[in-house]
């Protein structure tokens, strides 16, 4: 095994382009696990800590760019109120430790069904910016990014630069289905945005199928039963009817396995639950800025 | 290859590295200092919780590689690093730490209560043994870093802190409560001490 040391992005694109084979090592606590237990022997390790881009992040008007390996202690404790789907998703990832070193970029390097991010981006709306020496930098819409059971979009001499994510422009909630509250792997799990500047809601489930994936039947139902019903402009409460249509759907997007963590059926059934309370918290909470704003003015 | 790094403030070289090995292998194996414990190699249970620049880590998922010129503090140097601290606001003029000899012969005395003799430990190890937060032992290591840390952050933690901040650190013997004790009394003394 080869130890691949790069100082900058550009070498660390210059290393990944000669060696396709490489696997980028950044927090390590999905790599090494696999190490560990010789389920993996590497020609080349390609260690990303001396990268310092990858763990810077900017806000900018729109979108927040965070840099691959910012860890997901460092987005709860900075970006709380620009991404509060992956924030609350970032808390429930694993421990302290873990968290301490773990980052986006090595979640989406796994594409693991069960990754915690991979809901709450869906739901926000992100792209994913990766790049190499020879063909520079493109965006890959998170939709298109997940291409099957730990697979994603990204080709043998590409890295991950950073994640576009959509600031919120609504209240967001992100949801987990496990035993305890640390260190346990999502049964499954779903993450919803609302969007009132498009009056839209966007959804993502982890867990619950061979990628991560949005309800979108479930999305255009709640987006027309929504602009119907003027709920955007009168800020009335969600009619249940509503709700567990919407939940059903959401249920009805899963494509479940069996399996240690949990049976297919009671992951379709936890998921609408999850629908239903996440829609109820959020929309809860949009007509209570909703209340403010229009006590203020 | 090799890997130089600093670990409990001194400077460190260890030789004959396996470009896959981690960062506990290196501690336990390499450099003679087990107290950092081996329990699961996937990052659950927190024994070998150690801090890299500052940030408490697993170990065992720290690939050897990637400490190359970083700081690594260890359950051994530990009562330096919180003297340190304590009376410096930390190591500032590179003359502290512990050296490997001194922490690989390092042993949890404490001060005897009656005697009074023994070596000086850190507030929050002092408070394990006096909260019989200890029983087989193996998980104190890292149950130490990660409450050392904690306490630095947050002196004044409620229980739900404590939770949180040991989450990730398994404990088989003791049902966690004197370890919960063990904690309030580092800081109800680290608050008097003030
Ligand atoms: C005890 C334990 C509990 C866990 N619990 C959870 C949990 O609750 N939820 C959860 O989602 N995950 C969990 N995980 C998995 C893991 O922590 C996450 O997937 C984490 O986000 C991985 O990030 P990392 O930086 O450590 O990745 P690494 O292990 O460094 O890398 C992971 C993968 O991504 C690739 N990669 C990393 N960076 C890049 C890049 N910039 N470009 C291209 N490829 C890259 C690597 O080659 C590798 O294939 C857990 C892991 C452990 C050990
Ligand atoms: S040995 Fe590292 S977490 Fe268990
Ligand atoms: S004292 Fe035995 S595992 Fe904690």
């Amino acid at each position: 095994m080869d130890f691949l040391r790069p100082a900058s992005w550009e070498e660390a694109l210059a290393a990944k382009a000669e060696h396709p084979t490489a696997v980028p090592i950044a927090g390590g606590t999905d790599v090494m696990v696999e190490i560990n237990f010789d389920h993996r022997r590497p020609e080349y390790l390609l260690d990303l800590n001396r990268v310092g881009d990858l763990y810077e992040w900017e806000v900018g008007e729109e979108s927040v760019r965070l840099g691959a390996s910012v860890p997901y202690t460092k987005i709860m404790d900075n970006l709380r109120a620009e991404l509060p789907g992956l924030a609350l998703a970032s808390h429930t990832v694993a421990s302290p430790q873990i968290r301490n070193r773990g980052g986006v970029g090595g979640n989406l390097g796994t594409a693991s069904p069960a990754g915690d991010a991979h809901p709450a981006l869906l739901a926000a709306g992100a792209e994913v910016e990766v790049a190499s020496a020879a063909r520079g930098t493109r965006l890959i819409p998170i939709d298109d990014f997940y291409t099957g059971v730990k697979r994603n979009a990204l080709q043998p001499d590409e890295l991950i630069r950073a994640v576009h994510i959509k600031k919120a422009d609504g209240p967001q909630q992100y949801s987990k289905v496990g035993t305890r509250n640390a260190m346990v792997i999502a049964v499954c799990a779903f993450g919803l945005a609302l969007h009132p500047e498009t009056r839209t809601v966007r959804t993502g489930i982890g867990s619950a199928a061979p990628t991560p994936v949005r309800a979108k039947a479930a999305e255009e139902f709640l987006n027309a039963a929504l602009e119907e019903g003027g709920f955007w402009d009168n800020g009335k409460i969600i009619t249940p009817s509503v709700a567990k249509q919407f939940a059903d759907l959401c249920s009805a997007a899963c494509n479940p396995i069996d399996d240690v963590r949990g049976t297919a059926s009671y992951r379709r059934h936890a998921v609408g639950v999850m629908a239903r309370r996440t829609l109820t918290w959020t929309w809860e909470s949009y007509r209570g800025t909703r209340r403010a704003s229009e006590g203020a003015a | 290859m090799r890997v130089n790094f600093t670990v409990n403030g001194r400077p460190q070289e260890a030789d004959d590295v396996w470009e896959g090995e981690s960062l506990l292998y290196v501690l336990r194996e390499r450099l003679g200092l087990p107290g950092s414990k081996n329990a699961c190699e996937q990052g659950e249970c927190g024994s070998c919780t150690v801090r890299l620049d500052g940030v408490p880590v697993c170990s065992c998922l720290v690939a050897a590689g990637q400490v190359e010129g970083r700081d690594v503090v260890t359950v051994e140097g530990l009562a330096d690093y919180a003297k340190q601290r304590a009376e410096h606001g930390g190591c500032a003029s590179g003359a502290c730490g512990t050296s490997l000899d001194e922490a690989q012969q390092w042993q949890a005395k404490g001060t005897d209560s009656q005697t009074g003799e023994g070596t000086e430990l850190s507030p929050i190890q002092q408070a394990f043994i006096d909260a019989g937060a200890v029983q087989c032992g193996f998980c104190t290591p890292g149950l130490l870093v990660a409450a050392d840390e904690m306490l630095e952050r947050n002196p004044n933690p409620t229980d739900a802190d404590i939770r949180e901040a040991l989450s990730g650190n398994l404990c088989r013997c003791t049902g966690y409560e004197k370890i919960m004790d063990a904690v309030r009394l580092a800081a109800a003394r680290q608050g008097e001490a003030v």
